[in-house]
């Protein structure tokens, strides 16, 4: 299948798609006006990608802000991960926060809560 | 009296103002005004989590204008541009106060006042709990709202928003948004 690959702007983030190391990775920061617009093609790849998923799947997720309206895409993002997870494919959620920003590890500690996939909280630290 | 734009403004912009802007709430403004302030508060060597909390209030602000300011405000009488809106950020010993104006329909306040009050009574965990509620159950509004905003701003800057309603006529308030950080 075509593989997605975003460059990232000041608004939005990268997102890329390494289908030999089954590697999703998302990062920058994620503040658009429009959120529904710029997350639709994620949404629909991963649907497409949920028919036949690798058998293991990394997603990195690496944001330095995201505004809320993000934040309902991203769950979209994490409930289609969900579905694959479901379906006896191994996914597993790397979010990744900066040291001390106890914001994002919580933002991160939201989703766990919400969404059955195994999350990893990784700090970073400069 | 009725509410003075002019007056209101120049009360707003003093001291130690580190961004004052009245016009136009579009796009390309949000990006302009990140990015300046990004780049004061990086000059002002503020502390990276103090840095990121005032950048997180900011866009949630500018983007809450952005969605919610009515284009045309019939009635009023004054030159304003079209989406108009106001941002003013200043720093107050050690905290940082964002504030943001607009007009707005006497239709639309108490829908506003109910939810800010709700926010406002709210312990740190409570807030917490209602975010994760809106964000999953709530859909995205078609203007890009989610109505999380408010609830997100109050979680990151840990204080009380305050807010006024000053009548401008019949019809037309303006609304007063304060956000210590």
């Amino acid at each position: 299948m075509e593989a997605i690959n975003l460059d990232s702007t000041p608004k939005t983030p990268s997102i890329k798609f390494n289908q030999e190391e089954g590697v999703l990775e998302i990062k920058g920061r994620s503040i658009p006006e429009n959120s529904i617009e710029f997350y639709k093609p994620l949404v629909d790849w991963l649907e497409d990608y949920a028919k036949n998923p690798l058998k293991k799947t990394l997603v990195n997720v690496q944001l330095e802000y995201f505004n809320t309206s993000s934040s309902k895409c991203i769950l979209d993002v994490f409930k289609k991960l969900e579905a694959i997870h479901k379906s006896k494919h191994d996914i597993v959620i790397n979010w990744y926060y900066e040291e001390d920003d106890e914001d994002m590890l919580e933002a991160g500690e939201d989703y766990e809560s919400i969404i059955r996939v195994p999350f990893k909280m990784i700090e970073v630290v400069d | 009296m009725s509410f003075n734009l002019a007056e209101y403004y120049s009360n707003l912009s003093k001291g130690d103002v580190v961004l004052a802007y009245k016009g136009s709430i579009t796009s390309d403004l949000i990006n302009d005004i990140l990015e300046g302030v990004e780049k004061r508060l990086e000059d002002a060597d503020e502390d990276g989590k103090l840095r990121k909390k005032i950048y997180n209030v900011l866009v949630e602000s500018l983007q809450n204008l952005f969605h919610h300011i009515e284009t045309i405000h019939e009635g009023i009488e004054e030159p304003l541009d079209p989406k108009f809106g106001i941002l003013v950020v200043v720093k107050d010993g050690d905290l940082y106060k964002v504030t943001t104006g607009n007009f707005i329909n006497v239709k639309r306040i108490k829908f506003l006042k109910e939810k800010i009050d709700k926010i406002n009574s709210l312990s740190k965990d409570e807030l917490k709990d209602m975010y994760k509620f809106i964000l999953n159950h709530q859909r995205l509004s078609a203007k890009g709202g989610g109505g999380l905003g408010l609830v997100d701003i109050a979680r990151k800057s840990g204080n009380k928003l305050e807010y006024d309603f000053y009548q401008y006529n019949d019809d037309y308030y303006f609304f007063n948004l304060t956000i210590s950080v």
